[in-house]
Order: structure tokens, then sequence, then C-alpha cells
């Protein structure tokens, strides 16, 4: 089908990623208490932001995934 | 509760969804497209698809709860559950199904058998599918309401708390209406792959924080009973395992009967691997699925397990607002309608163990993250509505339309057909959903009714596939003649404790079960027994079909498929071994 699904997982991902990050950044730290004291939200936002772009740079090239 | 950055997470992965449905609505041309994705579909896409529509809210939730009940046994449902039947639909059963070109389940029944046999699967799966998602949507409306996630807004808009319940139903609907109509199988296929990785998403940095809290594996080891901590163990009698099984009706009734039945010839996953590229890719779907598949446990079980072995100091210290008095560890009692705690015949509260998860959710995850965990939750919710909506739509429109009421119209006409059958299988869920919040009682009969006409399924296809003297009359005979072995078989059995009726029983009891469970697997293995036997005596004595007929449905008459082209390591047969190794060492590490 025409459309390469790792574009909109690639777009989603990152821009869920960027919205954690950006509140886990900017945002009130003493919402971490039930989180253990981790910054969650950070931590999360950069792994998403990360698997984000890999996925939407794979749809972009159009690479054949070998499976 | 939830905050700006909540909502925005909701809002916008809802977007995709409908996006998604936009972006591929214009290569939606013909029927084949619609229903079948035009049969262009990666492996690996059909794969992940394959396991995300059967990832409904009976997966998330109730595997949570299951884990919680009955610790790490629950993982049978996924080793010996679903694994085994999953190889070999993909390695031995995907031939015929691909190679025939039948468009759907009931229509391969049809080239195999007759019309009779055909007409019967496609009916009752047509219903089983409307309910099904009709209940998915009840599940959904109901777990948005006891989580309170439109409280705040209905208040500030002024509108009646009540109205959340339809105001839930209403739009999951509509969102799943809207991608189905306009890119059919493919955005159904596509959000499911979405919804994959989000579910992946939501839950992975649950079950790190719940486990570092808990103090790792052996912290979660310390906090529980070992009966939790085994899958194996206890297993030779039932009444020295939680599952209350013993180790024959689990790996028969559960193991072969119901997994293979489910995940070899329910077309709603079926079709996933019907809408792949190629044969090999047809055949590797349910092998690629079968990965993550073994893994999901770590996923959907773990946090039952953690939500019922958390020590009430550790809750304290991180978010005190989460204890329920009355519950065992983030779990609480179930409530009568009047708000007090139900207690069993000893005084001993039950547990509401469909909130293991959602609690262990609202426990950890900070505002920003819940919003993603609610998300892939509801997510979860919607791919498994949109996959019974998109079987529904084809098995009406192929098997029961195009078949029974308008033979040899245009494909234009029957592409409208699965539009039109789109929309009205979505409001008969909604009135199905309806239906649950009235009758609680009519809903358990009918699932009870479904399970006896799934019983013996697998009989019918693993006859018709690899025998080629079974013929159509006894295909027809033997799924009747299983579907009642199973109602008498429930109607004559109880689980230990149960009350005549819904439970069994409806006839006389003459065995009593050790548990639900094991009654169920038990009708399951009566049921495909029937069949099978019933099927091979009328075979014999009834004439048989033309050898050329058959070739391409049954193995002895079909080429095999040529896999040279591909490289080793990716060939059905290597898969297939990889997979069922990771499973065996699975089930070792934890027996």
């Amino acid at each position: 089908m025409g459309l390469d699904i790792r574009l909109p997982i690639g777009l989603l991902f990152s821009i869920f990623g960027v919205l954690l990050i950006g509140y886990g950044a900017l945002g009130d730290k003493s919402i971490y208490a039930r989180s253990l004291d981790v910054n969650i939200n950070l931590w999360w936002g950069l792994i998403m932001l990360g698997f984000g772009l890999v996925m939407f740079v794979l749809g972009k090239r159009g690479t054949k995934m070998k499976v | 509760m939830l905050q700006t950055i909540d909502w925005a997470i909701m809002v916008v992965y809802f977007v995709f969804v409908v996006g998604i449905g936009v972006a591929v609505k214009r290569y939606v041309k013909t029927s084949t497209d619609f229903f079948l994705a035009g049969r262009s579909i990666p492996a690996w896409v059909a794969g992940l698809a394959f396991l995300s529509a059967n990832l409904g809210a009976q997966e998330v939730i109730g595997m949570g709860a299951s884990g919680a009940k009955y610790g790490i046994s629950t993982s049978h449902f996924y080793w010996i559950g679903a694994i085994p039947a999953m190889v070999f639909v993909g390695v031995f059963m995907m031939p015929f199904y691909y190679g025939s070109r039948a468009r759907s389940v009931p229509e391969y029944l049809r080239l195999r058998f007759d019309e009779k046999t055909r007409g019967l699967n496609a009916i009752s799966f047509a219903v089983m599918t409307v309910f099904s998602s009709g209940i998915s949507m009840y599940a959904m409306a109901k777990l948005i309401q006891i989580l309170h996630i439109f409280d705040a807004p209905f208040r500030m808009m002024g509108l009646p708390q009540p109205w959340i319940f339809h105001f839930s139903l209403v739009i999951s609907a509509l969102v799943v209406l809207a991608y189905i109509l306009l890119g059919g199988l493919t955005s159904a296929i596509y959000n499911e792959v979405l919804q994959f990785f989000l579910i992946v998403a939501g839950f992975l940095p649950l079950v790190y924080l719940g486990l570092k809290d808990i103090g790792g594996w052996s912290g979660l080891k310390a906090n529980l009973d070992s009966s939790y901590m085994h899958s194996w163990a206890g297993m030779t009698n039932a009444h020295t395992n939680r599952l209350g099984v013993e180790w024959f009706g689990l790996a028969m009734g559960l193991g072969f009967v119901l997994s293979f039945g489910y995940w070899c010839t329910d077309f709603l996953v079926i079709q996933r691997a019907m809408a792949a590229d190629s044969m090999s890719s047809a055949r590797r779907t349910p092998l690629i699925a079968a990965f993550p598949k073994m893994l999901f446990p770590i996923l959907v079980i773990l946090p039952g397990l953690i939500a019922i072995g958390l020590p009430m100091q550790k809750m304290m210290n991180t978010n005190p607002a989460a204890v329920v008095s009355g519950g065992k560890g983030l779990i609480p009692p179930k409530m009568d309608a009047v708000g007090q705690p139900i207690v069993d015949r000893n005084g001993v509260a039950e547990l509401d163990y469909d909130l293991a998860t959602p609690n262990m959710l609202l426990h950890y995850f900070p505002t920003g993250l819940l919003g993603l965990g609610l998300t892939a939750l509801l997510a979860s919710f919607m791919s498994g509505m949109a996959g019974n909506v998109t079987a529904f739509n084809t098995v009406w429109t192929y098997d029961i339309y195009q078949s029974y009421i308008n033979k040899g119209a245009s494909d234009e006409h029957y592409l409208w057909m699965g539009r039109m059958a789109t929309i009205f299988g979505i409001l008969l869920s909604v009135a199905a959903a309806y239906m649950a919040t009235r009758f609680n009682n009519i809903m358990d009969m009918l699932q009870l009714v479904f399970a006896f006409v799934n019983a013996p399924l697998f009989a019918t296809f693993l006859l018709g596939m690899f025998w080629k003297r079974t013929t159509g009359h006894a295909a027809f005979t033997g799924l009747l003649g299983g579907t009642i072995a199973a109602a008498l078989h429930h109607g004559l059995t109880l689980p230990e404790g149960g009350m005549a009726g819904v439970k069994g029983g409806w006839l006389e009891t003459m065995h009593t079960y050790p548990s639900e469970m094991a009654q169920n697997f038990w009708t399951a293995i009566f049921a495909w027994t029937t069949c099978f036997v019933l099927t091979i005596v009328i075979s014999l004595v009834t004439r048989p079909h033309k050898e050329e007929d058959l070739k391409g449905l049954v193995y002895s008459l079909t080429e095999r498929p040529k896999e040279g082209h591909l490289s080793w390591y990716a060939r059905p047969a290597t898969l297939a071994i990889i997979v069922l190794g990771l499973t065996l060492v699975l089930n070792i590490i934890f027996r």
C-alpha cells in the first residue's frame, strides 16, 4: 500500500517524545514522588523521541524490512 | 485529575488514528482493497496487526486481572494457549487459506465443503463479532466512568455525569467508524500496528516503575506466596495450583482445542494474514506475531502481580491517595450496588481484580505519562473493536450478502455494501453495548453459546485440510454435533461451589469440576472430540468430493509452497523452530 506505516508511527512517537520531554524539563518536579523520584516524563520522552526518529528515517528511506 | 498535557497526548493520538484513514483513502478503489487491503501488506505489518487485533480489552485488563488472581500461571494463556497454535496456522494452514484465494474463512469452507457449512460458520461468526465489539465498547465506557477520565470536563461544561457513559460509547464508535469507512482493512491494520507500539510504550514504563518499587524480581518473590510465582508447579492436581486445572485439561483444553480453535480458524485474526502481500508473508504473519506475543506476559501480566504484591508501606510512601482500605495491594474490594464490599461464604472480601492494571497506571504515572498510559488503554479497546468490525463487514458482504442476497452485482456495489455494513455493524455493536448495560445475564449466556459454537471448529478444519475424504455433510453434522455436545456437557456439570444455571448444571449435575476454568476446558475437549469422531464416521458413509475440486484446499492435493527465494533465516520453518525453542525456554525458566 502506498503509505509507509513507519512514517506516521515515527511522527506520532516523535511528537509524544517532544511533549513529554518539554513537560518533564519545564513542568513541576514535585509530581514525580509517585514515580519514585524518577523524572519519568523526561526519560521516557527521550526514548520515545529516539524511537520515533529512527522509524521516521527508515520510512523516509523506504528501506524494505527484511522480515 | 488529567492536565492539559494528558489531553494533548490523547487528542494527538486520535488525530493520527483518523488521519491514517484519510491518508489511505485514495488507495481504496476495489472491494479487495477495502476488505483485504489489496493483499499488499508486508509481513511484519501484517504480523503486528495479527497480534494487535486480538489485543482488545480482554487482553490488557483481563490478563492483568488474571495475573493478580492466578500469578505467573496466567502465562499459560500465551505460551501454551497461543504460541503453538500460531506456529501451526502459519506453517501448515496458511498455504490453504492464502493459496486457495478464499477471501474469508467461511469462503474457504464453501470451497472445501459446501454451502451449508459456510452458511453456518458465516452467520454464527457475524453475530459473534457484533456482540464482541459491543462488549468491548461497553467495557471501555465503564472503565472511562470508573477512572473518572471525563468527570472534570463534564463538570466544567455543566453536563450530567451519567452522560459520560453515552459520550464514551458514541465517541469510540465514531472514531472507529471514521477510519474504517475511509480506509477499510488497510487503515484498520495500520492503526493496529500503531496501537501495538503505543501499548508497548504505555506499559513498559509501568512495569519498570512497579518492579523498581517492589524491589525487582526478588522483591516480588519476597512479597508473594510462592504459588503465584510458578507456571507449572502443582499442575499434577487441580487442587494444588492457582488455576484449579490439572495439566491434561490445560494442555488439551486450552493448549489444543481452544487455542487452535481461535488462532487457526477465527477470521478476525486470519484476515490479517490473508491481507499479506505474498504466500511467504502470509505464512510468516502469525510467526512474526509470535515473538512479541511470547513476551507480552511481561507487559500485561506482571503489572497485575505487582499490584497484588505491593506492601502497604511502599504505597504510603509514594502515593497515599491511591491506597484503598479492605483490598490487597492496589486491588480494591468488589462493591455491591449500595457501596458495601462483597464478601464470600467465609466472610473474606472479594477483590475487584479488573482494576489491577488501571490502578497501577493511576498509582505510578505522573501527569504526562498518565495521558500516554490511558491513551494506550483506550487504543487497546479500539483495536479490538475495529478488528471485529472489519471481520464483520467482510463476512457480511462476501459470505452472506453476495452469496444469498445479491449475487453477481458489480464490484463497486460490493464496495458500497462493505461501507454500509461497517455503519450498521457499528450501530448493532452500540445496541449490543446498551443491551449489556441492561441485561448482564443475556450477555453471559450469549458468550456461553459462542463458546459452544467455537469449540468444535478446529476439528472440522483439521480434517478438512489434512484428510481429503472429509465430506461436506460430515463437516456440517460434525459442527452441529460438537456444539450440542458442548451444551450437554455444560448442562451436566458444575464448577465447585457454583449454582445451577448459567454456570452449568441446568440439566442435572453429574460431575463437579474444581474450577470454572477446568469446566470450560473440558467442555471444549468434549465438543472437539464429538465433532472429530462424528465427522470421520459420516465422511466414511457419504460420497467423497472429486479430487480435482480439492486441489489447493487439501494437504495431499496441494503443491508445497516454494521458499527457495528466501534466506534461510526468513523461512517459515526456521522461524517456527526459533519460536517454539524460545517458548520452551520460557516455560522452563518460569516453571
